[in-house]
């Protein structure tokens, strides 16, 4: 694959190219390059100090388990819905279409409120949910709860305009050749929407290490148990301890690197093999 | 004859052009925490005409509200605030220590700078069903306690400093004063990073049987709540010091000196005092707080200086990292 730059159908390449230069430098490279300056200031063993206490890492495994299992669960439910939408015709699907994008909307510090006021013993669901033993506010359930729903559009978005370019006539010759409905489900589809699934899983990933608004409402951040990583960061930003608390951002930064970039090679391994 | 009358009207209208205003205007930024959006509303309004009384001048205050550590951090990091009136005395230092603030800050206005004060108090639910009356009914079996975060908020360090006080000042050994805060933490389900989020907790979400809160908040917590929570003070508790102080370097480049001074001097007048007060802030004048015994009962106070020897070594012994208040919470295995 040789991309020639020189014949374009579109002019002014070098002025594009360098205008997305200046902005991904001055919006994205400059601050974070600003971030590790500041983490620099501290010596390795400060660093290595403030960013492998025992509470820390008790906080970075949370921050991902959490939020692993809620881009798991909206991969469950993404996939679901983005069949719904792009393989059926029913009355109030605009309506529904428009509503996945909803927790892109809405401020996530207001979906944490609404969700812990649901989910604790006074609550909507709470009230019901609370005497079965099942604490959905103040605990980590309440976290992946509020991380599915910030997550959730990712995945749809992602693989509604992979299935909407599907071949139909792919799954009809699958089911000429005298597959079945699983089969062409798990060897036909499956295969051809797993780099989506891929990408979305990772985004909803991504975001779900960096939130903060919701989960510290839903979480009741207590020590070793429900507090997240940025919940550290705020604590040691509050002792006016930048550095430290750029040296916990970091590693959440790490993390979600090179979750990203391992996705990325994933998929294209995956999309060399189905090449 | 019309024409000469327009001359004369273009001519003054130009003098007047040229002839500077007599009233000046200045506008000063006050730049605090959360809870004391309504009390500036109002003493703004009343300094604004005060200074017009007095100077002529047409004064504008913008308030800035949020966290208090995160408000001072805005400071530092170049928001132009002519005064700062923080939550706590290490706030305000920090961006003394920055540069920004004169050293020996804190003797420049009367009352070592503290026009009103405030404390920790408790919020019950109604007819208070667990008997809470004092400092060790909150740690009784099955009291659930909310209060914000120490590390995070300054509500969340007075509640902490509060409850350790109530043990040393009575006579309790510092071992006995970490036995009764482990004991409260671990009745605590719930640390918000704020005291309006923790607010929200023990009222719209009903977790909890005590709110530790600030006092002025409690009054507003019970007013809002209509009748379903009430309030309980304590016999002893910490004494708040919410400092005020014009920012030297701000003022001095924006020109706003007089102004800013008089502001936070005006803070100290009787009609001040009385919107303090009103405010639910414990006023510095006694006269004024003598007339306002029936809101602000008589506790016993104690400053920071009875649990550590300053802010700061208060702020290292108790919240810094790996300190007292981290020690409390043991890792799960």
């Amino acid at each position: 694959m040789t991309t020639d730059v020189n014949r374009r159908v579109l002019p002014g390449f070098s002025l594009s190219l360098g205008w997305t230069l200046v902005y991904l430098s001055l919006l994205v490279l400059v601050p974070t390059a600003a971030g590790f300056l500041k983490a620099s200031t501290l010596s390795f063993d400060a660093f290595w100090a403030a960013v492998s206490s025992e509470r820390a890492v008790a906080a970075y495994r949370l921050t991902v388990g959490v939020s692993l299992a809620a881009a798991l669960v909206n991969v469950a439910l993404g996939v679901l819905v983005a069949w719904v939408l792009v393989r059926y015709r029913f009355p109030g699907k605009t309506l529904l279409d428009s509503l996945v994008d909803f927790p892109f909307a809405l401020p996530t510090a207001v979906a944490g409120l609404v969700y812990s006021a649901l989910f604790v013993e006074s609550g909507w669901y709470g009230r019901f949910l609370v005497p079965l033993g099942i604490e959905g506010a103040y605990s980590r359930l309440g976290i992946v709860l509020v991380l599915v729903f910030v997550g959730f559009p990712f995945v749809v978005r992602t693989l509604q305009p992979v299935l909407e370019g599907l071949d139909r006539d792919v799954e009809e010759a699958a089911a000429c050749l005298g597959a079945t409905r699983l089969q062409t489900a798990v060897r036909v589809i499956f295969p051809s929407i797993l780099p989506a699934i891929v990408t979305g899983f990772a985004l909803a990933f991504a975001r779900s290490l960096g939130e903060y608004g919701s989960v510290v409402f839903v979480s009741g951040n207590m020590p070793f148990e429900t507090e997240i990583a940025p919940v550290l960061v705020v604590a040691r930003l509050e002792e006016f301890a930048y550095a430290e608390a750029t040296a916990i951002a970091i590693v959440l930064l790490a993390i979600s690197f090179v979750t990203l970039l391992a996705i990325d090679l994933l998929q294209r391994w995956s999309s060399r093999r189905h090449a | 004859m019309r024409s000469m009358q327009l001359v004369r009207l273009l001519a003054a209208a130009a003098l007047a052009a040229a002839v500077p205003l007599h009233a000046a205007s200045v506008e000063l930024l006050n730049v605090s925490y959360d809870p004391t959006r309504e009390l500036y509303r109002a003493i703004n309004a009343a300094f604004a005409s005060a200074w017009k009384a007095k100077t002529g001048d047409d004064v504008t205050i913008r308030q800035s509200h949020g966290g208090s550590g995160t408000q001072a951090r805005a400071v530092i990091d170049g928001l132009e605030a002519d005064v700062v009136t923080l939550a706590t005395f290490p706030d305000t230092d920090a961006i003394r220590r920055a540069g920004l603030i004169a050293s020996g800050w804190k003797t420049r206005l009367p009352n070592d700078s503290l026009p009103y004060t405030s404390t920790i108090v408790f919020v019950v639910r109604k007819g208070n069903p667990k008997g809470i009356r004092d400092w060790p009914d909150v740690v009784k079996p099955g009291v659930e306690i909310v209060t914000p975060n120490p590390k995070t908020s300054g509500n969340g360090k007075l509640s902490f400093l509060a409850a350790w006080g109530a043990v040393t000042q009575r006579g309790g050994s510092e071992a006995d004063a970490l036995a009764f805060v482990t004991k409260l933490y671990a009745q605590t389900p719930v640390l918000d990073l704020g005291a309006r989020a923790a607010t929200v907790t023990f009222v719209q979400k009903k977790v909890g049987d005590v709110h530790l809160a600030w006092e002025n908040e409690a009054h507003l917590e019970v007013q809002e709540a209509g009748g379903a929570v009430e309030l309980v003070y304590p016999p002893i508790s910490i004494l708040a010091e919410p400092h005020v102080a014009w920012v030297d370097a701000n003022v001095t480049k924006r020109g706003t000196a007089g102004a800013a001074k008089a502001y936070l001097e005006f803070l100290y007048t009787p009609e001040a005092q009385e919107i303090i007060a009103e405010h639910y802030y414990r006023p510095s004048d006694p006269s004024v707080l003598a007339k306002h015994r029936g809101t602000f009962p008589e506790m016993k106070l104690f400053a920071v200086t009875a649990v550590a020897r300053s802010w700061e070594d208060a702020a290292d012994r108790y919240f810094g990292e790996g300190k007292i208040f981290d020690s409390i919470y043991e890792p799960k295995r």
